[in-house]
């Protein structure tokens, strides 16, 4: 039933000075890339991208940017948060060399997607991009994986200095991938979109978000597509015809903000 | 869905006769904070909060619609005569079919519920309504009243063309983990299955009471619960939370399910139903 499950914090964990990690109990399957609804009572309930998939305990990795996050942050192991899902349809894993691209809190999400291909054995390669290396985080987790990976900064503190996608378009044109997935800011998934004219692509997009299960409308992207529901995982086939696709998003009241 | 284009075509493509709109107010309207929706054991609880982008912004969305063939209902809501007969104005303008008057929101301060329970006030934004537009005008109507007749008869007083009913069930939800209510907003409004005999019971006693036809919602999710309402008394029939329960595909499924029950019981005409359950 799509009611919030109780559940208190187990460990909490700070990846940066703004980015933190909150485990807790909530048995279950779920596939990298989807998401949970969840309550921080009194506050909000908001829509969260799942970072660790273990079995029995599960993970969300969040930076603090509006209340919701703040107060999130401030929890402490032991205080009781709401949870419902997993919901969404996550990433397809196919192909025998996968390219990630995980931009700015969209690490979070990549990188149990990451250690689920490793899992299967595939050639995977992936690039964390992030504003500075004050912003980076999960990159000694990824390093215990068998994975190829290369970090970006904007401002060159850490790795190659400029955008995630210049360094995606370079390795791209030198490696031959079968696939690219992809989770951060909505524009640098639109150029990586355009990049990968002639390989599979899926990028994940986050819109607001109210019901989480497919009625409220709020979070329709393209032709009535529910980020919630058909989402938050598009493929190329599918971000073709979502002309919001990197030109728009709708906040609370269903107005358009664009990118 | 239907606050934008796109839901709107798409909610159309699955079936749907006519698309009645998310309720459009004058100025955007975040709604409230979430959670503004659970489901419950028998149902769905929800207090949204009448979110949406305003009736400037919303025209922009029915405007892409306009070389589709797309019946539109438009749903307005207002705190009173002035701005009600504003919103059917502009949504005239925009070519839609037809206006909801939404007096029924349960969790809505100023709106909704808090004008629909008045009936010298249904009577006069009906009638005021009615003598700015051209359109048809159907009046949407609350199941938490003494008496929802008495309100449908001030509606057909007012001149309104059909009455639509039953908004949701004004409820509850208390987490008693947490030991508070589940909604930010606390009160919202019950829909699904378990309202259902609620909503055939106000469309079998206002379509008995009044001349207008009436438009049956409220628990609706398969070809049989439609027969149903139809038997009540109901013209015509809406889906909302029947999508979570049985996707977006329900409004074709339910026109086949209507249709094979019409068949096993030999009938050729849907308006041979149509209230029999009066006699």
């Amino acid at each position: 039933m799509n009611y919030p499950k109780i559940s208190k914090i187990i460990k909490t964990t700070k990846e940066t000075y703004n980015v933190k990690t909150i485990m807790f109990d909530y048995p279950g399957l779920v596939t990298p890339g989807q998401f949970f609804m969840l309550w921080i009572p009194s506050i909000d309930e908001i829509p969260m991208s799942i970072s660790y998939t273990e079995k029995d305990i599960k993970g969300i990795t969040f930076k603090k940017v509006g209340d919701a996050t703040k107060a999130l942050f401030e929890l402490k192991e032991g205080e009781k948060i709401g949870i419902r899902g997993p919901y969404g349809n996550g990433f397809k894993i196919e192909g025998k060399n996968i390219l990630l691209v995980a931009g700015g809190t969209g690490i979070a999400m990549i990188a149990p997607v990451a250690e689920e291909i490793v899992n299967k054995k595939i050639s995977a390669t992936i690039i964390l991009g992030a504003k500075n290396k004050d912003e980076l985080f999960f990159e000694n987790r990824l390093k215990k994986s068998d994975i190829k990976m290369f970090v970006t900064t904007d401002d060159g503190s850490k790795g190659f200095k400029g955008l995630a996608t210049d360094f995606a378009k370079d390795l791209i044109s030198k490696n031959k991938f079968d696939s690219v997935l992809t989770c951060g800011p909505e524009l640098m998934m639109k150029k990586l979109f355009e990049i990968c004219s002639d390989i599979s692509f899926q990028a994940s997009l986050e819109r607001y978000m109210k019901c989480g299960i497919g009625l409220c409308g709020q979070c329709c992207v393209g032709n009535g597509l529910r980020v919630c529901l058909e989402g938050p995982v598009f493929d190329k086939k599918m971000l073709i015809n979502i002309k919001d696709f990197g030109v728009f998003k709708r906040d609370a009241a269903g107005k358009k903000i664009k990118f | 869905m239907d606050e934008d284009a796109g839901s709107m075509q798409r909610v159309f493509n699955s079936g749907a006769g006519a698309i009645v709109t998310k309720s459009i107010g004058l100025k955007p309207r975040d709604g409230y904070a979430n959670p503004t929706l659970v489901e419950l054991e028998h149902g769905l609880l929800n207090a949204m909060g009448l979110p949406n982008p305003g009736i400037d912004l919303f025209i922009d969305e029915l405007k892409k619609l306009k070389n589709s063939n797309i019946s539109i209902i438009g749903s307005i809501f207002g705190s009173n005569v002035y701005e009600f007969v504003k919103l059917s104005e502009k949504m005239q303008q925009c070519k839609v079919d037809a206006l909801e008057l939404n007096m029924s929101c349960p969790h809505a301060k100023g709106y909704g519920l808090e004008i629909g329970s008045d009936p010298k006030l249904v009577k006069e934004i009906t009638s005021k309504v009615k003598k700015s537009v051209e359109i048809p005008v159907f009046v949407k109507l609350s199941p938490n009243l003494t008496n929802i007749v008495e309100i449908a008869q001030s509606a057909e007083t007012g001149n309104a063309d059909a009455i639509v009913a039953i908004n949701t069930l004004k409820a509850m939800k208390i987490d008693i983990e947490l030991k508070m209510p589940v909604l930010s907003n606390k009160i919202g409004g019950y829909s699904g299955n378990a309202i259902k005999p609620i909503g055939i019971r106000c469309v079998y006693e206002i379509s008995k009471n009044v001349d207008i036809p009436v438009i049956g919602v409220g628990g609706i999710t398969t070809g049989e619960d439609a027969i149903e309402y139809f038997m009540a008394g109901a013209s015509a029939i809406q889906i909302g939370s029947g999508i979570y329960y049985r996707g977006i595909d329900i409004f074709k499924t339910i026109c086949d399910e209507i249709e094979i029950w019409m068949k096993k019981h030999r009938y050729n005409d849907l308006s041979a139903i149509i209230g029999v359950a009066h006699l």
